[in-house]
């Protein structure tokens, strides 16, 4: 399998505060990775590096056989990268329709791929990015990531937040799209367990550097390991 | 990506947002019914077109791209003194001039943009204030070009369209100011709805999300500053022909806090925002005026205080209101 990402020796941080020291990491196209670690170990500075609004100081990333490292964020998303960021981030004036016509750029993922998807975004198209409740806003930011027709897809706490009826929903959209679409992804969660059972990696952050690389499968048999490094249960 | 690409269940919801609404088209079969209605108007009918597509242009940057500008008015004063020096000095034809003023202004824009792309909204507020005032000084300064403080007279507009005499009782000039407004709503009106429309919204709603979703923020605002600054252009070349005079007064700052004014009276993000203001604001201004020359500015003054406390939600609710009793206007979906 070609290979996707290729981070190599990556520190960054914000201002004058460096958080991720000496990254090294890797994704093979068509494959997942859960990044999890405990609050404030440099999780969402990782992805923000990836999109490139974090000061770097030192390292090299690499998509698709292109160095990115230099590029400016709307440069990184044409060269296929979506995001799905923590606070969702909705433009509240746009309705749900024109939130992804607003963005999307060519490709098999276009917004009735995205309402075939979520059927409760089709129900909601002609409303306000405000007029959704939490969960639809989630399903939103990943449909417009989607749209962008993106290499490699970045969600930071898909989850958060969220009714547990609709986590599931978004747990099984997630499982479609990584199992099925075979979209490659890289996911902060803190539902360490269901996570795992959805994707294919996983790399455990601890103070800004890599202390744990494994198969997702291989830790939700060895929940002690997760353990060691989360301070918690794989629960 | 063009809707025409989109799948239809789509696109249909795309083309819903563009039709047109009942109460779009009463409005300006409205504005056309005064021409023959308000004969005795048509003066100030032509000022409140002209100050409406003043609006219209600021609408663009601060409605729907979030930029706020004190220093519009830098602008309308670029399009006036070249549709006047135009008239002056090369060709008096009314079209040219409206179109090399425009032009002119949209060159002073985008040369300017880069200014407005970085910073918040009082970097901007700043700046384009002193942008203003820059003009204003300038246009002072080059006073073998521009007049000084005597301003360009002797302006005599040809016929319209080779036809159409600028009378004294502004009939030819009301139709003609409509008219330019008209076309030019149309074209403002394509341009929000379409993607980049969309993307100039998603920025102001969030920048970096919106870059980070590879929209190219920098471009976008340039492209919308530029084209409001044509638009702003077009309106002082009406203001110049149809007056037949431009003095420094179309470059002070009063015109940058008016118009910025007018549109939060109509409400900005909507495009009829700067043209109800615009109605609104010029009759209030004569209303008032008339009442009390001395004090007017102060009266507008207080209702503008007081529409912003809270004014604004009733008026907007009572008009709401009086719509939804019209059965006419229910059809249709809000401009």
């Amino acid at each position: 399998m070609a290979e996707l990402l290729r981070v190599t020796g990556l520190s960054a941080g914000y201002g004058e505060a460096v958080v991720l020291f000496d990254i090294d990491l890797d994704l093979a196209e068509g494959r997942s990775l859960a990044l999890l670690g405990r609050n404030g170990v440099g999780k969402t500075t990782l992805i923000n590096s990836f999109i490139g609004v974090t000061r770097q100081r030192t390292g090299t990333i690499v998509l698709a056989g292109r160095d990115i490292t230099a590029l400016a964020p709307e440069a990184r998303a044409h060269a296929g990268i979506g995001w799905v960021p923590q606070e969702r981030n909705i433009f509240k004036s746009l309705t749900v329709v024109e939130n992804l016509t607003a963005v999307m750029r060519p490709g098999a993922w276009t917004p009735e791929r995205v309402f075939a998807l979520f059927p409760r975004l089709a129900e909601r198209k002609g409303n306000l990015g405000n007029q959704l409740s939490g969960g639809e806003q989630q399903m939103l930011a990943i449909g417009r990531a989607l749209v962008l027709n993106p290499k490699l897809l970045l969600l930071d706490e898909p989850t958060e937040g969220l009714a547990p009826i609709i986590v599931e929903e978004l747990l099984r959209a997630l499982k479609r799209l990584f199992r099925e679409e075979g979209l490659s992804a890289i996911v902060i969660e803190q539902h360490a367990k269901k996570i795992l059972e959805l994707t294919d990696d996983t790399i455990v952050l601890e103070r800004g550097r890599v202390v744990l690389r494994a198969s997702s499968s291989d830790l939700l048999a060895e929940p002690a390991r997760l353990e060691r490094h989360l301070g918690l249960t794989a629960a | 990506m063009s809707g025409e690409n989109l799948p239809g269940r789509v696109y249909g919801s795309l083309l819903a947002a563009r039709r047109w609404h009942p109460a779009e088209i009463a409005f300006w079969l409205l504005a056309v019914v005064v021409y023959f209605a308000l004969p005795r108007q048509l003066l100030l009918l032509n000022e409140i077109a002209i100050l409406a597509l003043f609006a219209l242009s600021l609408d663009l940057i601060l409605g729907y791209a979030g930029i706020v500008s004190l220093g519009h008015a830098a602008f309308l004063g670029m399009g006036a003194y070249v549709a006047g020096l135009l008239a002056l000095h090369v060709t008096a034809d009314p079209l040219i001039g409206l179109v090399a003023a425009s032009a002119a202004s949209a060159l002073l824009g985008l040369v300017t943009s880069p200014l407005v792309l970085k910073g918040n909204d009082l970097t901007r507020l700043m700046v384009t204030l002193g942008i203003g005032l820059l003009m204003l000084e300038l246009a002072n300064s080059l006073s073998f070009i521009t007049g000084g403080a005597d301003g360009l007279q002797g302006i005599v507009m040809g016929n319209l369209l080779g036809v159409f005499e600028f009378d004294l009782f502004g009939k030819t000039a009301y139709a003609y100011s409509l008219s330019v407004l008209f076309i030019l709503f149309l074209i403002a009106r394509r341009i929000v709805h379409s993607p980049f429309g969309l993307s100039l919204r998603a920025i102001r709603d969030n920048s970096l999300r919106a870059t980070a979703a590879g929209v190219p923020r920098n471009g976008r605002l340039a492209a919308v500053y530029t084209l409001s600054a044509a638009y702003a252009g077009a309106a002082g070349a009406l203001l110049a022909q149809t007056t037949s005079f431009v003095s420094l007064d179309v470059l002070d700052f009063h015109r940058s806090a008016d118009v910025m004014l007018v549109l939060i009276l109509g409400g900005p993000g909507w495009l009829y925002g700067g043209l109800v203001g615009s109605i609104a604001f010029k009759f209030l201004q004569d209303l008032i005026a008339g009442w009390t020359p001395q004090y007017w500015q102060f009266w507008i003054g207080l209702l503008l205080v007081l529409f912003v406390l809270g004014g604004r939600e009733i008026l907007h609710g009572g008009i709401k209101g009086l719509v939804a009793r019209i059965p006419f206007l229910q059809r249709g979906r809000r401009p």
